[in-house]
């Protein structure tokens, strides 16, 4: 190969690879920053993990946080799911482009209007129905389940289709009725399209700023919430340390699926390496 | 006297669409299927006895896999009855039907192992759990797979898989096993026994086949009776030697193997001896061809003769009621067990006067010789023979 072209193309491999980590590294490296001011490096300690873990405001937000996410992405799976199926498998029944075209809508909306409409429908509910009666843990769990109900809808969606219709066809075929084909069947199928859906809930809601910071009200604050409050009062440096550890926890369950994807491809190779050898016996 | 009844009761219990006063097992009665302004099987009547190994033959779009799918209950008919065993089938869901299926991708569940995907009829069905058990253990015996109930799908190659999708489809003892495309993911080795193993179990269960398919060779070695399907309808049933060497239509003759056809006129009909002449141009003399109840004397007809019903050689042949012709090889190709010759008619061969010379007439024959001792060989002049009798008369 031409190693001129090998050295340009490496140079742009650094670069690229500067550009995502670098940012990172320094908050990580500054999270053991002794010194109370972020860019003066005063030596090497633990001091601000200590301060976030008595931090009773940080502990607070993220048990929050988790809360709404798990809520979130359990109820958004379910209507998720329910949605996707309803698109995919029960034919074209009447209003089903308006139906498609607004499962969708949350997905290319802005955040701001999204949060804004939904801040709007909860101070009407409250002046007709008295209910929400104040903003907070709720309802910010169902403005997150309202958009991230979508995203669950589009990847059920797409797995469904590639279920194949024959499979539920033979159930039913062999005698299954068809709600009985949908639990032996169908849902297991779409097991692993249930969980990508629910861990993408999890992720978008822990995630989100915007739309909380609409609908929430005095006292809830989520973590993304606190974290954005803190940095605009000046860089501190225990977010750092939060931040590291967020990062870590997001680094070692990456490495853990990318394992466990490694091992279940290596035993489908075998798997074929028997069925082959079987074959030829 | 005796003995003339019994043979043709036999007869009849071989081949129940000969007796008109069988009863169908089958009946689909004037049914059509329309998707939109499409219309997918037009006006099919069909009877299917007990017992038949039947093929739906076809190219794709025909129509055969919508009415299999009807069969099953996966589709139900715009118009027309489908009664199967005296019972009316039309509107009954798939799960309801004493009908199985087995899906030409083989549909096996992949999240459930081999004995599991047996089981799941039978399970279904409220079936006793130690009955499964042994119902199951002895299916997979059947298509000797008893080792197997344990792994998954993906752990099979693809002949197994499709016993095991013959397994799961026979368990249940269906009255009518509906087959789509059972050896189109098989290679040709594979095909070929399986084909056997296809046949010699619907003999020993005496299930009613239906079998969907697109390969002639497959629907003419597995059938009992075949009907061929175009555009929605059926334009031919019969069985596989009466669809080869009758077939009614210049379509079906192309389509089930090679033909070679003759324009020309007929001249006399005799109805006593069941045959009619046909003046041909190609031909010096007219030919005495099978009657075609409908022609009359003066109509124009084509000739058609398969072209391994020809004989070839480099004498003229000595019987003079055999119909003939001469030509010159223009091209030959070697296939192992025989070759197929394309012969240059000597003439103009009468269709058209464009003076380019005569029709190519197609012959196969087996390679009783090494191909090192042919003796027919490019641009050699032959003569083409053969009893008249073995051609027949198509309409377009």
């Amino acid at each position: 190969m031409n190693p001129k072209r090998s050295t340009f193309l490496f140079s742009v491999l650094c670069f690229g690879m500067a550009f995502l980590y670098v940012p990172m590294a320094l908050l990580v490296l500054y999270s053991f920053n002794h010194s109370k001011l972020v860019p003066v490096w005063g030596g090497f300690s633990l001091r601000w993990y200590k301060t976030l873990f008595t931090s009773e405001e940080v502990w607070n937000a993220l048990t929050l946080s988790l809360q709404v996410a798990v809520v979130n992405a359990t109820f958004a799976t379910l209507l998720g799911t329910l949605a996707g199926l309803a698109l995919v498998r029960f034919g074209r029944f009447r209003g089903r482009t308006l139906f498609t075209g607004m499962i969708s809508a949350p997905l290319v909306m802005p955040e701001v209007i999204t949060g804004l409409s939904l801040l709007l429908l909860f101070i009407t509910m409250n002046e007709l129905l008295g209910w929400p009666s104040s903003r907070g843990v709720t309802t910010i769990t169902i403005a997150h389940i309202t958009f991230s109900m979508a995203y669950v809808a589009v990847i059920i969606q797409s797995r469904l289709s590639g279920v194949a219709q024959d499979l539920e066809e033979a159930a039913q075929d062999l005698g299954g009725k068809p709600l009985r084909v949908m639990f032996d069947i169908t849902l297991p199928l779409l097991a692993p399209g249930m969980l990508a859906g629910w861990l993408l809930a999890f992720t978008l809601s822990l995630d989100d700023l915007v739309i909380a910071s609409f609908v929430s009200g005095p006292g809830a604050n989520t973590l993304p919430m606190l974290i954005y409050s803190r940095v605009r009062l000046g860089l501190r440096p225990d977010i750092n340390a939060l931040a590291t550890i967020i990062i870590m926890t997001v680094a070692i369950g990456v490495a853990l699926a990318g394992y466990l994807l490694m091992r279940q491809r290596k035993q489908i190779d075998r798997d074929r390496q028997m069925a082959a050898a079987g074959a030829a016996t | 006297m005796t003995s003339a009844t019994s043979a043709a009761t036999d007869v009849y219990l071989e081949r129940p669409w000969l007796d008109a006063a069988a009863e169908p097992f089958i009946r689909i009665q004037g049914v059509s299927k329309r998707f939109g302004d499409f219309t997918a099987v037009e006006n099919v009547d069909l009877d299917i006895y007990r017992g038949e190994l039947f093929s739906l033959l076809g190219g794709s779009g025909c129509g055969k896999t919508t009415l299999l799918r009807m069969l099953a209950g996966f589709e139900t008919p715009t118009v027309g009855r489908i009664t199967i065993d005296n019972a009316d089938m039309t509107e009954a869901p798939p799960y309801q039907r004493p009908v199985n299926m087995m899906f030409q991708s083989y549909a096996l569940f992949p999240h459930m192992n081999v004995a599991d995907n047996v089981a799941y009829g039978l399970k279904r069905d409220r079936v006793p759990k130690n009955e499964i058990a042994r119902r199951v253990a002895e299916i997979l015996s059947m298509v000797e797979l008893q080792e197997f109930g344990k792994r998954k799908p993906h752990q099979l190659s693809g002949g197994q898989r499709q016993r095991v999708a013959l397994a799961r489809a026979l368990v249940k003892q269906p009255k009518v096993l509906l087959l789509d495309e059972p050896l189109a993911a098989l290679d040709k080795r594979l095909r070929e026994q399986t084909q056997f193993e296809l046949m010699n179990l619907q003999e020993r269960l005496g299930v009613t086949f239906i079998v969907v398919t697109h390969d002639q060779e497959e629907a003419m070695t597995l059938s009992t009776r075949i009907a061929v399907m175009d555009a929605g309808r059926i334009i031919q049933v019969g069985e596989p030697g009466e669809v080869y060497e009758r077939p009614k239509t210049r379509k079906i003759a192309n389509f089930i193997g090679s033909i070679n056809t003759f324009d020309g006129r007929i001249v006399t009909v005799d109805g006593d001896a069941g045959e009619l002449a046909l003046s041909c141009p190609a031909f010096s003399s007219p030919l005495k061809v099978p009657r075609e109840a409908d022609l009359k004397a003066g109509q124009k007809a084509t000739l058609a003769i398969r072209p391994e019903k020809i004989m070839m050689s480099k004498d003229a042949p000595e019987d003079r009621a055999l119909a003939r012709l001469q030509g010159e090889v223009v091209e030959l190709a070697y296939m192992g067990n025989l070759s197929i010759y394309r012969v240059q008619v000597d003439g103009d061969g009468g269709d058209n006067n464009d003076g380019d010379g005569g029709d190519i007439i197609q012959v196969t024959a087996p390679n009783l010789q090494r191909v090192d001792r042919r003796n027919i060989e490019w641009d050699d002049r032959v003569w083409l023979s053969w009893r008249p009798d073995n051609s027949f008369i198509l309409r377009d």
